[in-house]
């Protein structure tokens, strides 16, 4: 009770305690009835407070040659948006022949941006060229909620190395939701190195933001453009093509499907990647690009493929390169070395056939004639040596050798969506034939290249690179700087070594010189270049064989490397020799001199009509 | 007789708890409207603010229910021990707490993040009520009278340290729990008063007119009192002390305060303040507010809302959102509310019988109150912005539990008043 009598004694306080409740609600209520029912400037201030945030985006970077020479760029072009929150009784039949669409048109996309945000911009119509722009622009203060937005869309100075490049699209909805970058309607690119320097390529999207009145009218910048900022223009691409040779290939691989890779044996750069057939990169771009898309996908050539990194041929004979080399790096053989051949090899019910030359031949001439014989006996005392103990042993050792040439893999370089090619691995003959029930005579298509084996244009050019280069290669790649030519890519300068020692190579540099010289390609041999060389002819159980052809020159001083592939078209020496030996005039001497030899391979048709 | 036992709502003040649930319900409303861009978004989407208040508002009344289902004995009994638990957090977080935008009084536990502070202040209520029920009016001396005081200036010294100046002066509401006790005299409370608002008007209005109000005014007083000279002298005595006051502020204002500090009260009362910068907030705030009219913009229908133009909006500036969506019909009620929420609880408190339930009610009353009138007044510009949540109202999980607990203890202890012995 004490403490009752005690609380009393402050009982009265609660009044004053409650006044000060009551005071403060009351001051509250008539501020709040100031700002909000008496003052109109805070009301006049909430109608000007209407934003529009204009993305700025930024020029994507230009793609250039080697030398310097513009390649792609971008032209401008406009994305009609509209906030459905902010569209208020506009005149819809105005609106639509305005733009030159339907109704039905108006209300499907009213609907769609509706459904993405009633407060945001979506794009409602797109890519409006630049004269129709600036008629609409002129109109469009009629349609509050509408406004345009400034893209840009790529270009291309060549209709030419359309792989290489690669298209840039819309970004899907995966792409979105995983990156925060990017935003619906935003272009990314999609293969090629538009995809693979992507990032360097974009530059940094900036935001403008407008103060807009109720009839969206632009009054003027957000508080001064405080909150603006700028874009970063994309990084310019210089890529390591030339873009002369790059034309001067697509121009000699018309009417036939093949490709050709060059590489400066050096520095590994692509000087040329041709797949052919191919397509015009301009008709990637913009509104027709999915129907254009389309209409590429459907053609039985299959002009999209880029079969100079997709396409997996046995490498024929040209692999007797690589072969020989580990039959030399192994001790199986030595430059004198020397087997005759009847004409075929024989071994346990199989034969391999082999073309009319000299014989016996030794080491260089093997490769001179491309005997099949002494490739396959060459192969199968590699497998068969006694040291091993097993032929899986002995077989992985081999298979070792080749991937070290870069065989069997993918290249990791800036090129997107490349094949890795095929190299059987002793496994894979183990589930075929059980385990140690195989031997050399069983897999010896593989000394001439035929059988399990798979590798793409840009391995075999990569071959031609490694020996020009006496037993390293530098992964080949097609940028060379990005910003300023200054700006060197450095991702891809790394030596990577083959496991066979110089002066083998050495041996195979002079063999394949007499290749060009003498040898099965002396009718491709240039005046005043030495060029080295390897034919081959792939079986194609499907149709005429491909004509394939590894070559670099000068022998010496190699500054190209390079491999030609043309399907269906017969044997490597009439085909693809003429044609790559044209291609190491052209980049060696700038011109051409041997007219009527280019005039035979631009005239020759290997695309089967009944094809088109 | 049995059965009811087990109806904890029983006894329960329904006025407090209907207006109670009133209040968060709006608060998740506003949320969702503050926060949602796209209005066919559901409210249950737990990766955003409306759904995480939502399971914030969950933890909560589960919070409630047992607080109810205890006994009520458990608050005194342990309200040293909860003090001193929050003392050991609160020095704990200056440890090893995240830093927050320069303030480190959050812990991170797993995605969600626990403020300690706001736990404290029910804390610090609990052991003031329990120390001051313990002390009987005749017994009151210099130490019982200092105690109090240092209970409250421990946590909010602490969390001064945090660098969370907002939350360190809602520990200045326990003044008017104080004051009910008689442990303050009016006298100070309207000297405090009087000193703020000097403070202000010194910064709007060159400081020698004041003085000389000052001044005009205590004369005024003297000639009207002349006959009790004692008391002419006192007065004339507070006249210089003010005067004085009113001169140093200036110099508090230039060298004593922060940089931050001194930019939020400029905003405040100075109309050349740069919009752009420390202004913006508050002059966005008032848009929002201002552009609501008499019945607002509408529900999901307020354009600064939904374009963000105003900071923090579904924590501090919540009542920009009401504002704008509900006008001044909406701002009114919910004003309403909140004076009849803290008027009921002071009435309640003085029903109490027992010394402790009271001060713990007083306490309650007035931290609400402090929270409301700083919120509420900083985003209409009558008071600087400090951040600190509008209760039951703005997002936040940590404020939701702290408050709901604090209200549920007394509601608890209210209980009592009408159980039947």
């Amino acid at each position: 009770m004490y403490i009752k009598k005690q609380t009393n004694a402050y009982f009265n306080r609660k009044f004053i305690v409650i006044a000060i409740f009551m005071a403060t609600g009351l001051i509250f209520i008539v501020r709040l009835f100031f700002l909000q029912v008496v003052d109109p400037s805070y009301k006049l201030s909430a109608s000007k407070n209407i934003l529009r945030y204009i993305t700025d985006y930024p020029a994507r970077g230009l793609i250039y040659d080697r030398n310097g020479k513009l390649l792609v760029y971008n032209e401008p072009f406009y994305d009609l948006m509209v906030i459905p929150g902010q569209v208020r009784d506009i005149d819809t039949t105005e609106f639509c022949s305005l733009l030159g669409i339907t109704r039905d048109f108006f209300n499907d996309r009213m609907d769609q941006a509706g459904e993405f945000s009633m407060y945001r911009g979506s794009v409602f119509m797109r890519q409006i060229q630049k004269k129709s722009y600036a008629y609409i622009q002129e109109q469009l203060h009629k349609f509050p909620g509408f406004y345009v937005q400034p893209r840009t869309l790529r270009n291309y100075v060549h209709p030419s190395a359309a792989h290489t490049f690669g298209y840039v699209g819309e970004v899907g909805p995966g792409i979105i939701k995983n990156d925060p970058y990017y935003r619906a309607g935003d272009y990314v690119g999609i293969s090629g190195i538009e995809k693979y320097y992507e990032e360097s390529l974009r530059g940094e999207k900036g935001v403008r933001i407008k103060v807009v009145d109720v009839l969206s009218r632009e009054i003027g910048s957000y508080q001064g453009g405080r909150f603006d900022t700028a874009s970063v223009a994309g990084k310019n691409l210089h890529t390591t093509l030339d873009i002369d040779l790059q034309l001067y290939g697509e121009q000699l691989m018309q009417n036939k499907v093949g490709s050709i890779v060059a590489i400066e044996p050096s520095t590994g750069e692509i000087l040329t990647l041709v797949s052919s057939p191919s397509y015009n990169p301009n008709l990637l771009v913009g509104r027709a690009r999915t129907q254009n898309y389309r209409k590429l996908q459907r053609d039985t050539l299959k002009p999209i493929f880029n079969r100079a990194l997709m396409a997996q041929y046995p490498p024929g004979s040209v692999f007797k390169v690589v072969n020989t080399l580990i039959g030399l790096q192994e001790g199986v053989v030595q430059p004198e070395t020397r087997y005759s051949c009847p004409g075929f090899y024989h071994s346990r019910g199989i034969t391999v056939r082999c073309r009319n030359h000299p014989s016996p031949l030794d080491l260089t001439g093997s490769i001179k004639y491309s005997c099949n014989t002494y490739s396959t006996i060459l192969f199968r005392n590699t497998i068969d040596q006694a040291r091993f103990e097993n032929i899986q042993e002995s077989f992985t050792n081999w298979r070792n050798y080749l991937e070290s040439f870069g065989l069997g893999s993918i290249f990791n370089n800036d090129l997107p969506y490349a094949l890795s090619g095929l190299v059987a691995t002793s496994d894979y003959y183990d589930r075929i034939y059980g385990a140690n029930r195989w031997r050399s005579s069983t897999i010896l298509s593989l000394g001439i290249g035929q059988g399990e084996i798979g590798t793409t244009p840009l391995h075999l050019a990569n071959i031609a690179a490694t020996i020009a280069n006496r037993g390293y290669y530098i992964t080949p790649h097609v940028v060379k700087a990005i910003g300023s030519p200054e700006n060197k890519n450095t991702k891809f300068n790394e030596k990577i070594n083959v496991d066979i020692d110089k002066e083998h190579i050495e041996v195979m540099v002079e063999a394949m010189f007499q290749v060009v010289e003498e040898g099965t390609g002396r009718f491709s041999r240039i005046e005043g270049v030495e060029m080295a060389g390897k034919t081959g002819t792939v079986q194609n159980p499907h149709g005429e064989n491909h004509s394939v052809f590894i070559a670099f020159a000068p022998k010496d001083d190699p500054q190209i490397a390079i491999s030609v592939i043309i399907e269906n078209s017969g044997y490597g020496a009439t085909w693809a020799a003429p044609l790559a030996s044209l291609m190491i005039e052209k980049y060696i001497n700038g011109e051409v001199n041997r007219r009527w030899f280019e005039q035979r391979i631009l005239e020759a048709n290997f695309i089967n009509p009944e094809n088109q | 007789m049995r059965t009811q036992k087990f109806n904890i709502f029983k006894n329960v003040d329904k006025p407090i708890l209907f207006i109670y649930l009133a209040l968060v319900f709006i608060g998740l409303a506003n949320i969702y409207a503050s926060e949602v861009d796209d209005i066919s978004k559901s409210i249950f989407d737990f990766s955003q603010s409306y759904g995480k208040q939502i399971l914030f508002i969950a933890a909560a009344f589960l919070t409630a229910a047992v607080i109810l289902a205890i006994d009520k004995k458990v608050f005194a009994s342990f309200g040293y021990v909860i003090y001193g638990f929050f003392l050991i957090v609160l020095i704990a977080v200056l440890i090893f707490g995240a830093e927050v935008k320069a303030t480190k009084a959050w812990f991170h536990i797993g995605s969600f993040a626990i403020q300690p502070s706001e736990f404290a202040k029910f804390a610090t209520a609990l052991a003031l009520a329990k120390y001051m029920s313990t002390v009987k009016s005749k017994t009151i001396g210099f130490k019982n009278k200092i105690t109090p005081f240092i209970i409250i200036a421990i946590p909010a010294f602490l969390v001064m340290l945090q660098n969370d100046t907002g939350t360190a002066l809602v520990f200045s509401a326990f003044a008017i729990a104080l004051y009910r006790e008689g442990y303050i005299s009016g006298i100070f409370l309207a000297f405090a008063a009087i000193a703020m608002i000097l403070f202000v008007l010194t910064l709007l209005v060159n400081e020698f007119y004041i003085i000389g109000g000052i001044a005009a005014i205590t004369l005024i007083i003297s000639l009207i009192i002349r006959k009790r000279k004692p008391e002419v002298l006192q007065i004339i005595g507070l006249g210089i002390v003010l005067a004085f006051y009113v001169y140093s502020v200036d110099y508090v204002f230039e060298n004593v305060l922060q940089h931050h500090q001194k930019e939020r009260i400029t905003v405040l009362v100075s109309d050349e303040v740069d919009m752009k910068g420390p202004g913006y907030n508050l002059n966005q705030s008032k848009i929002a507010i201002g552009s609501g009219g008499i019945f607002g913009q509408g529900y999901l229908k307020g354009t600064q809302t939904k374009f963000n133009f105003v900071p923090e909006q579904s924590t501090d500036f919540i009542f920009s959102t009401i504002g704008e969506e509900w006008g001044f019909m909406g701002c009114v009620i919910l004003i309403l509310l909140f004076i009849i929420f803290i008027t009921r609880i002071v009435l309640l408190a003085e029903k109490q019988r027992s010394a402790f339930s009271r001060i713990l009610g007083y306490s309650v009353a007035s931290l609400i109150f402090f929270h409301f009138a700083v919120n509420i007044g900083m985003t209409i510009g009558l008071v600087p912005v400090i951040g600190i949540p509008l209760p039951f109202i703005s997002y936040g999980g940590s404020s939701m539990v702290a408050f709901t607990i604090m209200l549920f203890m007394f509601l608890k202890l209210d209980t009592n008043r009408l159980e039947r012995f």
